[in-house]
């Protein structure tokens, strides 16, 4: 067993767990935060992605361990004071989700991108999601979710 | 996964010292490839050695006409580092090549060339680029250092530094990615220096990444995609899997020797 503590969504989240525990089942069964998905369980899908310490990275890809005394947001993070995020507002506007289950983690890659490259263009955004799968082929609204938030953030 | 002791030492000394003691010990970087491999129980460690977080080998350092990059530098950062892009825009090319955004943000030098993919990017980049490969306990040229699929020199207790890259005249870096996994089916990294014309291939061989002398002797005279144009590998120590067989890819070793010529 191993003693992790980190902040999640800016409360403190300490446990015990296994060691072997990865991050996103310590994130979806220990603290109870079902947003952020496993897809495919072999690091393709992007389901899983969540910031750490303000990176974007595939959750289902690390040891609870690594994040020990790190700044975790997740897609429940992002709305402040009842009010949606950008890119989830973007999201809603496009219809950039068909059956929502990629939604998160394409989210949080897409706030991670916006950070990164604050200006984009639809090829940038394109080569961007390379990894994160959406299995109903649902990119066109996505990529435009992202334009549409870029520019609202900017 | 199966269980195993985790821990995070907090110098490279104190990992060096957990690293020898252990029964059956598996240094993490990333964990960008440990992980899933652990998860589908293809490895059964004792101890986990936690280095990712080590600062003392995230670092990148131009020095003279070499650029130093500790061992725990992440994909991301060697990609967007204004030296490395100053003084060998392949390499950052490169790394901003290798997997996706995310795995990028996690991955890193010393997990690649530890590893040792036959798939891998890194390893193209050190034999081409005559990188000098730094471990706790000594100097390995990256010409000694890939021993073969997922082998290298190092010795079981030895955790590797940093990676020094002398700057090239010339370089470039053009990979055929396998369009699922976005692995090298065929990487090509060409190069120009002090150390002469090297030609590195990744993805392609049975044993690891390879140099096509025939290629460097021909660009050594006209250093033009013309003069790799006509020059085929054989097949025979190449890979042939459900991707491509083993004649496509040394159809594609020349095609991206090509092109990276093109593009030095």
């Amino acid at each position: 067993m191993t003693v992790v503590s980190m902040t999640v969504n800016g409360k403190p989240a300490k446990a015990d767990v296994e060691a072997r525990t990865l991050l996103v089942n310590f994130i979806r069964e220990e603290l109870g935060l079902t947003g952020t998905h496993v897809g495919c369980d072999t690091s393709q899908c992007g389901a899983c992605v969540i910031l750490v310490d303000g990176r974007a990275v595939k959750s289902c890809a690390m040891l609870v361990g690594q994040a020990e005394g790190a700044d975790i947001v997740t897609v429940e993070g992002l709305a402040k004071n009842g009010e949606l995020h950008p890119v989830q507002k973007a999201f809603r506007e496009h219809h950039g989700l068909q059956c929502g289950f990629c939604t998160p983690g394409m989210m949080m890659t897409a706030v991670d991108l916006i950070r990164r490259k604050p200006q984009l263009d639809e090829q940038t955004v394109r080569e961007e999601l390379e990894g994160n799968l959406c299995r109903c082929t649902g990119y066109h609204n996505i990529v435009k979710a992202i334009l549409a938030a870029s520019e609202d953030m900017r | 996964m199966y269980q195993f002791n985790y821990v995070r030492p907090t110098s490279l000394a104190d990992a060096q010292a957990l690293l020898a003691k252990a029964d059956d010990p598996k240094l993490l970087a990333g964990g960008q490839t440990l992980i899933p491999t652990l998860k589908q129980r293809l490895a059964m460690p004792s101890d986990v050695i936690d280095i990712g977080s080590l600062k003392e080998l995230a670092f990148i350092r131009a020095e003279g006409n070499a650029i130093m990059i500790g061992a725990g530098t992440r994909h991301y950062d060697v990609a967007g580092n204004a030296d490395v892009k100053k003084h060998n825009p392949a390499l950052a090319y490169l790394a901003g090549m290798i997997g996706d955004p995310a795995v990028r943000h996690m991955g890193t030098l010393g997990g690649s060339i530890a590893n040792n993919d036959p798939a891998a990017d890194y390893p193209a980049a050190c034999i081409a680029l005559d990188a000098k490969i730094h471990t706790t306990k000594r100097l390995i040229e990256a010409d000694e250092y890939f021993k073969g699929m997922f082998e290298t020199a190092l010795q079981p207790d030895e955790i590797i530094r940093e990676v020094t890259f002398p700057h090239p005249e010339k370089a470039a870096y053009e990979k055929f990615r396998n369009p699922a996994s976005r692995y090298a089916m065929v990487g090509v990294f060409v190069s120009k220096g002090p150390w002469g014309v090297r030609v590195a291939v990744t993805g392609a061989g049975q044993n690891g990444v390879f140099r096509v002398k025939a290629m460097e002797e021909a660009l050594a005279k006209n250093w033009s995609p013309d003069s790799v144009a006509s020059i085929k590998v054989p097949s025979t120590d190449l890979l042939s899997d459900l991707h491509g067989s083993a004649d496509y890819r040394a159809h594609l070793i020349t095609v991206m020797a090509k092109r990276a010529v093109a593009a030095s």
